[in-house]
This record gives structure tokens, sequence and C-alpha cells, in this order.
């Protein structure tokens, strides 16, 4: 049954964008207020080692700090109306440059990441809810304790140690390609994806090969949220009326199980992998430290440390900009996997 | 067998073709091999203008590859192993030679004829002059440091003629000179830089912050903030011995386990600036350099705004009771050069230098007991977490020494982007570990900074008028003037008596090489790739 029209839906999509205005307004107020609230002085910080008072003063003029709060906001807001998101002071180079190059990696880490963690935790997880107790649920049980309890920049140092290291099959951790490749032309910003569009293989082989250990770092690490609400959604699913009816009337078990279990089991399962996506993005910061990878996690945190206001701004609003559309695809998908629930309904 | 990445550089190096390689868009041969060297760092460029507001130390090391000064320092054998530059030794690098006047006040420099900038246009007096006149107008840290020269104004500069360049200057310092040599007074293509300035940026700050143009031993071939920068060879550099490596790699690799599995592995020819636990253990398996840094050491600084540190035995008291011996195995890993337990009497004008003091409880609680603090008293211990790999462990050892005499400390610790406004500018900290290095290699120059009241890295609000004599008459004497030695030998004596600074120890500069050598160490602590070569 389809009750949902194209029209309808482009309709709501539009308006759940528009409520979204209000939301972003109030993220750039608040993260304007918070850089300012920071302790610490960056005309000092930036001044270098043997600054006088005077050349403070010089440098605090420059960067617009001598002005009133409500000055400095106007300004920003003039600005981002413009497209311009300021200058990074610790990188040198305009925020919006930073995050067109920094938030691509974080995004191919972070989604190949899922991928893998995806692809392991939830065929376990379901294999775990079919036969609860068996040796697959402690194996899954195990796996998952064991990948959330190690702390993301251990797990890294220990990948590289012994695949790196140890062994040498993983290549130099040394960020997003070795030394010897010159990166493909920018398109989309992931590698993978511009390395294929310019058709060449060897550059592509290579991202590849550097992406494996920082990937599967994370995925150890986001394998346990998965997993877990997978059997704990299939298991509910699976001891419900509806699979009992549905045994009853004498449906096969796979049937049972991948139509009607698996497909009710996925709404909590796109609801957690939405908040794994969102807390991973910003929490592979570790990660990106152990493999030099030059990404958005760690880009905010050398910022923050110097007080570097453009750049802390610009990574928070990116960040909420990003959590508004994650929102939306995953109602959207909400409502493909359960037409019953429309943008009207909510 | 299985070929490693550097055995089969070597390989490709000499013999295949870059039509031969396999990767369709990788570097070409000839840049790979020996020819090539591939070096990682923690830290990250931010610029390749010195000059520019905010431009972060790592990012000197741009002025140092890619521009010439009109002179440098000599080279020596360094303490630690390697090579170090020469304070006492003067080389021409753009200049080919010069002469000061009788009063000392002018300056003449004879540039070299066949000095080329990158694209060919002949380095004339006037590019000097606008550079000069560019770094002590721009303002920030090139003004100040410009300062400490005795060059303050754009009229001090004058291009008399295509290569002659002249500074005249108002009172005769034996710093100006050396002030020619530190990163600062480069030498900028200054048709390039006016032909890209606008009038908002007279001094073409945006161009050149992305666009080097000058006439240095490499070029900038490629450089991405936070992830490397390329330095290529320029080949017609006259500035001295043409260097041995066409390509230097530079990578940024934050996390120092992952620079150490690198340089281990030698996928990486040079790890810059490592932690001195790595030194320490490196030691064994590659080239460590680690080399004790001129002019700098770490103290702890009791201020005297604090009303117990203005008791002279409180302080006596602290300088007795730091576990030295312990600090230095513990913080420092043994890197460095102890700076306790010297001689009382000073027969020589080193410094940094051994202070008398040693750790000596008995005689700690001896002067606690002499002081108006006997029964003790409470204080913060401040520490930057931006410095807490030697802070936090110095901290911990001290706390737990004071305690023993009665003065119990707590350990704040300070964000980095705050440290320097609490420490330097407000100068608020009644106790606190501090680290200051001089570039300019005299004592006078260090005491100037960290001794003299109200100057930048006087933490401990200092204020001792013979000091205050004693450093504005030698600050801009000859050292061989034979008033000098006696005059410094006496600011170290009022310096351990009054201990404004209590010296630990003087650090080190550490540098792990597996596959290259000849590294020199700098007083800017940045990576000069000129000079190292394959093994």
């Amino acid at each position: 049954m389809k009750k949902t029209t194209t029209p309808n839906r482009v309709r709501a999509v539009t308006g759940r964008i528009a409520q979204t205005i209000p939301v972003l307004f109030g993220v750039v107020v608040i993260s304007f207020l918070l850089t300012r609230a920071l302790p610490g002085d960056p005309a000092a910080y930036f001044a270098g080692a043997a600054a006088s008072e005077e050349s403070i003063q010089q440098i605090r003029v420059a960067l617009g700090l001598d002005k009133s709060l409500p000055q400095q906001f106007l300004i920003y807001l003039q600005d981002l109306f413009q497209g311009d998101l300021g200058q990074s002071i610790s990188t040198g180079q305009p925020v919006a440059t930073d995050l067109a190059n920094r938030l691509p990696a974080s995004l191919e880490l972070t989604l190949s990441a899922l991928l893998i963690s995806c692809g392991i935790a939830i065929p376990l997880g379901v294999l775990a809810a079919t036969r609860p107790g068996s040796a697959v649920d402690h194996i899954c049980r195990v796996l998952v304790t064991a990948g959330v309890s190690l702390p993301t920049f251990f797990t890294g140092i220990l990948l590289i140690y012994i695949f790196y290291y140890l062994l040498g099959v993983a290549p130099s951790p040394l960020g997003r390609l070795d030394f010897i490749y010159i990166e493909p032309d920018h398109v989309t910003g992931f590698y993978l994806v511009d390395a294929a569009i310019a058709g060449d293989w060897e550059t592509w082989v290579a991202a590849l090969k550097q992406l494996v250990l920082p990937s599967i770092t994370l995925a150890l690490f986001t394998l346990a949220p998965i997993a877990r609400m997978t059997r704990a959604a299939m298991l509910s699913a699976l001891s419900s009326d509806y699979i009992r009816t549905a045994r009853a009337s004498g449906l096969s078990d796979k049937k049972i199980l991948y139509t009607h279990a698996f497909r009710n089991a996925l709404l909590p399962i796109v609801t957690t992998l939405g908040m794994v996506f969102s807390f991973t993005l910003g929490a592979n910061v570790l990660v990106e430290k152990v493999f030099a990878w030059p990404g958005i996690g760690s880009y905010a945190v050398e910022a923050l440390v110097v007080s570097d206001y453009a750049a802390v701004q610009g990574f928070v609003l990116a960040m909420a900009v990003l959590f508004v559309i994650l929102n939306l695809v995953i109602d959207l998908m909400y409502t493909a996997i359960d037409p019953r629930i429309g943008f009207d309904s909510q | 067998m299985k070929t490693s990445r550097r055995q089969f550089l070597k390989i490709s190096g000499g013999v295949v073709s870059a039509s031969m390689l396999p990767f369709l868009k990788s570097v070409p041969a000839h840049a790979a091999g020996d020819d090539v060297l591939v070096a990682v760092t923690g830290q990250t460029i931010n610029s390749l203008d010195l000059h520019r507001t905010g431009t972060n130390r790592a990012s000197y090391q741009v002025a140092i590859n890619c521009y010439d000064r009109l002179v440098s320092f000599g080279t020596k054998d360094a303490a630690g192993g390697g090579l170090a530059y020469d304070y006492s030794i003067i080389e021409p690098e753009l200049a080919e030679s010069w002469t000061v006047s009788d009063d000392g006040l002018t300056l003449t420099f004879k540039l070299k004829p066949a000095a080329k900038f990158w694209d060919g246009a002949k380095v004339t007096a006037a590019d000097v002059k606008w550079s000069f006149d560019r770094a002590v107008s721009v303002g920030g840290f090139p003004t100040v440091q410009m300062k400490a020269g005795g060059l303050l104004r754009p009229d001090q500069f004058e291009a008399v003629d295509d290569e002659t360049f002249v500074i005249k200057l108002d009172k005769p310092s034996k710093l100006t000179i050396p002030d020619l040599a530190v990163p600062v007074p480069f030498v900028i293509n200054s048709k390039v830089a006016i032909e890209n300035a606008t009038d908002d940026d007279p001094w073409a700050m945006e161009y050149l912050h992305k666009t080097p143009a000058g006439s240095g031993a490499y070029k900038v071939a490629k450089w991405a903030s936070g992830e490397q920068i390329v330095y290529e060879r320029n080949d017609d550099w006259v500035g001295g011995p043409l260097p041995a490596y066409k390509r230097v790699v530079l990578r940024e690799v934050p996390s120092p386990s992952t620079r150490r599995a690198l340089i281990e592995r030698g996928d990486v020819q040079l790890s810059f600036n490592i932690p001195n636990k790595d030194a320490a253990e490196l030691a064994s398996k590659v080239d460590v350099f680690s080399t004790p840094i001129d002019n700098c050491m770490h103290c702890l600084c009791p201020n005297t705004n604090f009303e117990p540190f203005q008791d002279a035995d409180v302080r006596k008291a602290l300088a007795y009771a730091i576990p030295y011996e312990a600090i230095f195995k513990t913080a420092a890993y043994g890197q460095g050069a102890p700076l306790w337990g010297g001689e009382s009497e000073i027969n020589d004008i080193a410094w940094p230098r051994k202070s008398p003091y040693y750790t000596d409880m008995d005689k700690a609680r001896e002067h606690m007991a002499k002081s108006k603090f006997a029964d003790g008293f409470e204080v913060p211990l401040s520490i930057s977490l931006g410095l807490a790999s030697w802070m936090e462990p110095t901290a911990l050892l001290i706390q737990e020494s004071l305690s023993q005499i009665g003065i119990k400390t707590e350990i704040e610790k300070i964000p980095g982007a705050n440290w320097r406004t609490a420490v330097l500018v407000e100068k608020r900290l009644p106790l606190h570990l501090e680290n200051f290095g001089g570039w300019l290699n005299t004592p006078d120059y260090y005491f100037f900074w960290a001794y003299q009241h109200g100057h930048l890295f006087n933490s401990s609000n200092y204020m001792n008028q013979e000091i205050e004599d004693l450093v504005n008459a030698t600050l801009h004497m000859p050292v061989e003037d034979p008033e000098y030695a006696p005059k410094i030998k006496r600011m170290f004596e009022i310096a351990f008596e009054d201990l404004p600074r209590i010296p630990l120890w003087q650090p080190s500069l550490n540098v792990a090489a597996n596959g290259s050598t000849d590294y020199e160490f700098w007083f800017h602590r940045q990576l000069d790739a000129r000079p190292l070569k394959p093994v």
C-alpha cells in the first residue's frame, strides 16, 4: 500500500529543511558565543614567542578581536551569508577550503568503517538472535565487548605494530596516500571515488590499502552498538505476535526471518546507525592522529587548543548541517522501510 | 626475496625510467632513491611566509630552506652527535663580503653577483631593502626579532647600487650581524611580491603566504597544511654547497608511536623532534642526534608577587629541595644536560650553566626554618597542558619533594592557549615551570628577556637594579671587551643568589635518522634540509 505520493514527499522534505533554519541559526549563535567564552587569548597565542604587548595589540586588530562582541558577530554573519567561513589562523587557509579538504577524508574513513562494521555486526546480530545462548551468541558478545572496551588509539597502534611493523604487509601509516603517489584530481574529495573517475586504478588500490587499517580500527569500535541493537531488535521481532501468526500460517523460516522479522527490526538498527555515524565522525580524532589521517576531527581539536575561532565555528556549523542532512536521510529511510510512517504523522 | 620500498626506490632511481614505473601517477623515477629524503614530523606548517601574522614555529623551516639571508652561521660538531651551527663564525649566504665602519654604525654588504631568484631575476640590494623594510614594518614577531639587532625602521636600510646594501645603526651592537643570520630577515623577490601586492596588502602577505618567491636552496613543489610539504632543489643556488637531496618530502604524522614505527622500519629516513623517551630507546637501533639547545633551560620559577617567595631563604629552600636527578631521569629520559651541582665559584661565562644547588633536604629544611615561613604554606604549582610531556612528571616530583619541607602544592594544569597569557603576559602564576630559549646565543641576551623587569619571559616579576644595569651595559657590548666577562660573572652570581629562576636542566632537540646523515642542529629548532645527505 503506497500512501505517500512523490509531490507530497518533496513538499515534506522542503518543509523539513525549512524547519532546520532556526536550528542552524541557533547553532551559529551558540558556537560564536562558546568560542568567545573559551579561556585564552588567540592574539597572544599567535603573536609568537617573543611578542611585545604592542605586537599582540597589532595582531588583535588584524584579527578583528578589538571590536565589540555584537560587532564581531555581525561581521561574522555577513561573511557567512556570502559563503565565507573566515580564515583559520592555525592552518593559514580559509576555513571553507580546510573543510572541503578534510570532511571528505573523514567521511571516507567513517563510511568505510561503517560498511565493514555493518557487514559484520548485522549478520552476527541476526545469527545471535536466532540462536540465543548458542556459541554464535557468545562469540558475538565477546567480540562486541572487546571492540567497545579497547580504545581506538590502542587498537590502531596495535594494528600498526602487527601488520606494519612486525609483518610488513600494511603500507606505511602516512595518511591517505603513500608519498610516492600523487592524489587524484579533486572531484568529490573521496580518493576512492576520484581515482575511479580518473580511471587511475593504481592510485585507487594505493588509497584502498591506506584505508584498510584505520577503517578496521574504527569498525571494531562501532561493532558493539550495531550488533547489540540488531540482536535485541531481532529478538523482540521474533517473539512478536505477527511472527507467531506467520509461523502458524506455515511460512518458511527464511521468509519469516528476512521478510517479516528483519524488516521490522531494521527501524531501530537504522536509528542506531545514524547515531553511530554521527558520533564516529566526531570521535575518530584518535584514529586520525595515529594514522596521520588529515580528517576533520583532528582539525577541530587543534583549532580548539589554540582558540582558532573561525575554524571551530566552521567545524560546528559543518557538523550541524551534516546532522540535519543525516536526520533527514534517516527519516526518509524510515518511510521506505515502514510505509506506515509518513512525514505528516511526525 | 621481498623488496622493501626503499630498496625498490633505490633500484628504480638508478635504472628504471618514469615510463617503466608501475605507478601511473606517481612521482618521476629521477626523484626516487637516494635523491629523495622522506622525513616525518609531528608539527604542522601553517604558512610559507614567516612574516605573516599567526605563522607558527614549524613554518620557520620554509624561511630557512627556501629563502636566503645575507649571512649564516658556521658549522661545528655537536655535543650529542651530528653537526651544529657555530654562533662564533659568520659565513656568507647572499652577501659575498661585508665591512663594518670604525664607529660600528654602518654595515656595508656586497651581494654575490651570481645570486638569482628562482625565476631567474638577479638578487639586488633593492630586494634586500624591500624584504628588510617588510620585516620591520609588518609588526608582530618579525618586527620584535629585528629590533633585537637594532633594526627598527626602513630608513636604516639603503640600496646603494644593485650589489651594495647598507645598514645604518643608531648604536653599535654585537647582536646586529648575528640577528641577520636568524630566519627572520630573509630576502624576497621584491618584483614578484610587488606585482602581487594590493592597496590593502602592500607587503603581499596573501600572495607569499602560499607562494614563496626566493632564491633559496629548495623550492616548494607542493604544500598541503596538515599533510605534507614537498621541497624540490634549486640547482642554481649560490648560498652554499648544493644540497645532496633533489627532493625532500616532509610528512606530518601527529602520533609519536606511528613516527617511531616508520623510522624503525626505515620507510622514512628522518624523524624530526622525537620525544625524549624515544630518543633514549631508539639510540641502539637507529642514529639519534640529541643536541642540548643553546641558551635554553627548563626552570622552576617562584613569583616574587607571592609573599613567601619574597623571602630569599624560601627560594633557597626550594632550590635545595628539588629532586634534580630523578627529574632528569624521569622527565628528560637523560637527554639534554644537567644544570645542578655546579661549583660555587664562577670562572667562565658559559650559559646555561650548572647552578651551585643540589638535592639536600637537610639544607632545604634549615633554610625553611630560618625563613619567616617556617610552618610552611600552600601554593599552586602551575604547568601548561601543551608542554605536559616534561612539565607533568617534573611537577609531580617537585610536589612530592616540597611536601617534605612543609610546602603544600597543588598542580594546576593550564590549557596551551591560556598559558602564555597567564605566565608571560599577566605573570600571575605564583610557582610555575618555564622554559625560555634565546636565539642569539649570548648570556646577556638571555638575561635581557628573562631577568630584566617587565620583559616577557621574566615570569617571576623579578626586579634587581644591579641586574638591570648589568644587562643594559652588556647587551650591545662586544664579547671581547675586557669589561664584558666580569660583568657577566657578576650577573650569574646575582641570579644564583636571588633565584628568580631555578635551573632544572638544559633540554635537547632529538632527531632520529635511518639512512640519512649530516643532520645539523640550529638554534631555531627547525629542520634544515640543506646539509643532509644519504648514508
